[in-house]
């Protein structure tokens, strides 16, 4: 018997909800329009002139191959990323999630990187790695031997940035695989252990399937994270470099919009990425509520 | 009663005090260059009572732009902005939104004479036919620095850095065989290497007087000239003589470091230099080829100038005008360029700094006016302005990196960048005819 309490007067819940939609308006709607309109047209950046274009800022972008490079390599980008942070991280928690001495040192240890920002996240890895000032890049040339130019080699460049967005967004799901972990009943596990399920058998069949809400919910924070939050750390490390390689599609609309100065463009970009973050947001509610079991 | 006629008193007083017209500042300098932008507008400040200029820093230069953009399009723009070089020719499409220099002098009655500024400056901001539309600020150009240890120790000597790309490519090599990891390094792939490249051998970078003469101009630096330079770093970049060090001025740490024992940076960079490199070294001309004819011509600048934005009242014009004109002085033109190490926009400044001896201890500096100075400029060697430039030298960094890559030769690749580079050019034509 859920207890529910009606408002008698009509009008008072709206008003309750009213500053919060005036925020979501200014903040959200409103830009949002501003983008839609924006990229229907050419414009000089003073707004001193603005030529209708109907839709050739889509259509030029859409028949650009270094839009769909871009477009890939963002997509093999945040596959990357998902895949990396959420194995370390889930392998991790089961590691830390075990009886062991300084286990609430572990943990925090490893909550840590959540606390820094991305931007500074990528500047630590670039002191790292970066060919011209790196300490790690040193050690690479000077003692292994290592050809390392990532400002010249996509792969090593690709690399890079995975294994330094994983580490940002390692924390985060190794938060929530923790506690997803901590919630799978002690006892099930113990009769499964009676029933002579060894630990292999334990995990895949028991925790990994009750797990399966975390790890759906990580999967696209993960995903969405990949695609548009990785924004800082390409900024800081290649900035797109080698090439336009690294350019993934957040990246390139900041480019062409705030210094190229190509808005009409920029515009169409970001109504494209908005188009996209509705989609994985339906899908998300859709699955989460049919397919996986709490 | 007796409260409220105090009071208005009190406002007519607080009035009367602020009748000064202030008017905003918006720049892009950050650490040393930032306080010197604060002592200027100081010393402006002190040197009369009527007016009040207050700068503001806005981030990078990009920032700096997008804020006043911003800001115009909101209605509040601020009186002066700085813009850098390659946001120029976006300025001066923007007719509606700025107020050009020449006109903001002679509406003031100002006595200004535009020729006090040294010609290569005073051109990269004039239309072709020598209306002066931004004013002057910080201006620096290209310039090749050399680790005089390495030399000494490579066997070579450090007072004679080599003053052709021949002797400069063997130079290079003798300092890499001496133990060095490289040879040499660049910053700015295309303010260096291809735009102070071409008017330093008096080639065009594009046509219509690099863009001076008109929005129809197409880039044309795949001269067979040019290809055989790039051919040439390419060359060594396979043995190792060249090292790659990223774009902007993102290679500075290979010299400083001591990896690499030739360099070439902007003027503008000679304090960090001088801050951070733990060897002694020098500043020479940038190399150029013999066989060119008119080699070399002389080097053309970057950095940035100051806009006035449109719509401001007749004090506030005023204020502008006046400090337009106190930043012209020898006498603060010569406290900028020993302080920041850009150079002295006009030649009595220059005259004033040389007189002090500075340049007895500074001598580098000297170069990168000299060699501005080298001859009188030529349709190629004004300087450059096309639209969207920020685009086109995005193009040539992202080929100039395939090419160091080996995805495309050196000859496709100069060619893609002069045809995408194009491109660009006519979507901007396009918007502004």
């Amino acid at each position: 018997m859920a207890k529910q309490y009606e408002f008698k007067a009509p009008v008072l819940p709206y008003i309750l909800v009213l500053p919060q939609m005036v925020i979501v308006f200014i903040f959200f709607f409103w830009p949002a329009a501003q983008a839609v309109l924006q990229s229907f047209y050419l414009q000089d950046p003073f707004g001193g002139k603005m030529i209708f274009v109907g839709f050739q800022n889509y259509s030029k972008l859409l028949v650009d191959p270094d839009y769909w490079q871009s477009f890939s390599v963002s997509t093999a980008f945040a596959l990357c990323i998902t895949i990396s942070a959420m194995t370390i991280a889930l392998f991790l928690a089961i590691q830390a999630n075990k009886k062991i001495r300084f286990a609430s040192f572990y943990k925090t240890m490893l909550v840590w990187p959540y606390a820094v920002s991305t931007l500074v996240a990528g500047v630590i890895w670039l002191f790292l790695f970066n060919p011209n000032v790196g300490v790690i890049a040193y050690v690479l040339k000077h003692t292994f031997h290592v050809d390392w130019q990532y400002l010249l080699h996509f792969d090593q460049a690709f690399f890079l940035l995975t294994m330094a967005a994983s580490w940002k967004q390692l924390a985060y799901n190794f938060v929530f695989f923790l506690a997803g972990l901590q919630s799978v009943p002690a006892t099930l596990i113990e009769a499964a252990a009676i029933d002579g399920a060894g630990a292999t058998k334990r995990f895949w069949k028991i925790i990994f399937p009750l797990l399966s809400p975390t790890t759906f919910y990580l999967l696209v924070m993960n995903l969405v994270y990949g695609f548009f939050e990785t924004f800082p750390i390409v900024h800081s490390i290649t900035q797109g470099a080698p090439g336009k390689s690294t350019g993934i599609l957040v990246y390139k609309v900041w480019r062409d919009g705030v210094i190229n100065l190509d808005l009409g463009s920029s515009a169409a970009q970001s109504v494209i990425l908005m188009l996209m973050v509705i989609i994985l947001t339906i899908f998300q509610f859709r699955f989460i509520e049919r397919r996986v079991t709490y | 009663m007796k409260r409220v006629i105090l009071l208005m008193t009190v406002l007519c007083m607080a009035v009367g005090l602020y009748a000064q017209t202030t008017v905003e500042f918006w720049h892009a300098m950050t650490g040393k260059n930032g306080e010197m932008v604060q002592a200027i507008c100081d010393q402006f400040n002190a040197s009369q009572k009527d007016y009040k200029v207050v700068p503001v820093y806005k981030g990078s230069y990009s920032d700096t732009m997008n804020a006043g953009i911003a800001a115009f399009r909101a209605g509040q723009p601020p009186a002066i902005i700085q813009v850098y070089e390659v946001g120029t020719a976006t300025m001066m499409a923007a007719k509606n939104a700025i107020k050009p220099v020449y006109q903001l002098m002679a509406e003031n009655n100002m006595k200004w004479d535009p020729k006090i500024y040294i010609p290569t400056i005073r051109s990269y901001y004039s239309t072709s036919d020598g209306r002066m539309l931004s004013m002057p600020f910080n201006s620096s150009t290209a310039v090749m620095y050399y680790n005089k240890d390495a030399f000494r120790k490579a066997g070579l000597d450090p007072e004679k850095p080599p003053a052709t790309w021949p002797e400069f490519f063997e130079v290079a090599k003798k300092l890499k065989a001496s133990g060095m990891e490289g040879g040499f390094t660049t910053n700015w792939i295309s303010w260096i290497q291809l735009e102070n490249f071409s008017a330093w051998h008096n080639l065009p970078f594009g046509t219509r007087s690099n863009g001076f003469d008109g929005l129809d101009t197409k880039l044309v630096f795949n001269s067979p000239i040019h290809v055989r330079h790039f051919q040439n770093i390419y060359d060594l970049s396979k043995t190792g003589v060249f090292i790659y060090g990223g774009r902007e001025n993102k290679a500075n740490p290979l010299f400083t470091s001591g990896r690499v024992g030739m360099h070439f940076e902007s003027i503008g960079g000679y304090g960090n230099m001088k801050a951070t490199c733990k060897f002694d070294f020098g500043v020479a001309r940038l190399p150029y080829y013999p066989d060119v004819p008119g080699a070399p011509q002389n080097s053309i600048i970057g950095g940035a100038s100051l806009w006035v934005f449109n719509g401001k009242s007749k004090a506030e014009y005023k204020a502008v005008a006046e400090f337009f004109n106190f930043i012209s002085q020898p006498e603060t033109q010569a406290f900028w360029h020993m302080n920041t190490g850009y150079l002295p926009i006009t030649q009595a400044a220059y005259d004033l700094t040389k007189s002090k001896g500075y340049y007895k201890d500074n001598p580098g500096l000297e170069v990168a006016i000299k060699q501005l100075l080298n001859k009188a400029p030529t349709a190629n060697s004004m300087g450059i302005r096309f639209g969207n430039f920020n685009i086109i030298r995005e193009i040539e960094d992202q080929t100039w990196e395939d090419i160091l890559a080996g995805k495309i030769s050196v000859k496709d690749g100069l060619d893609k960048m002069v045809s995408e580079g194009n491109k660009t050019l006519r979507e901007f034509e396009k918007l502004y005819k």
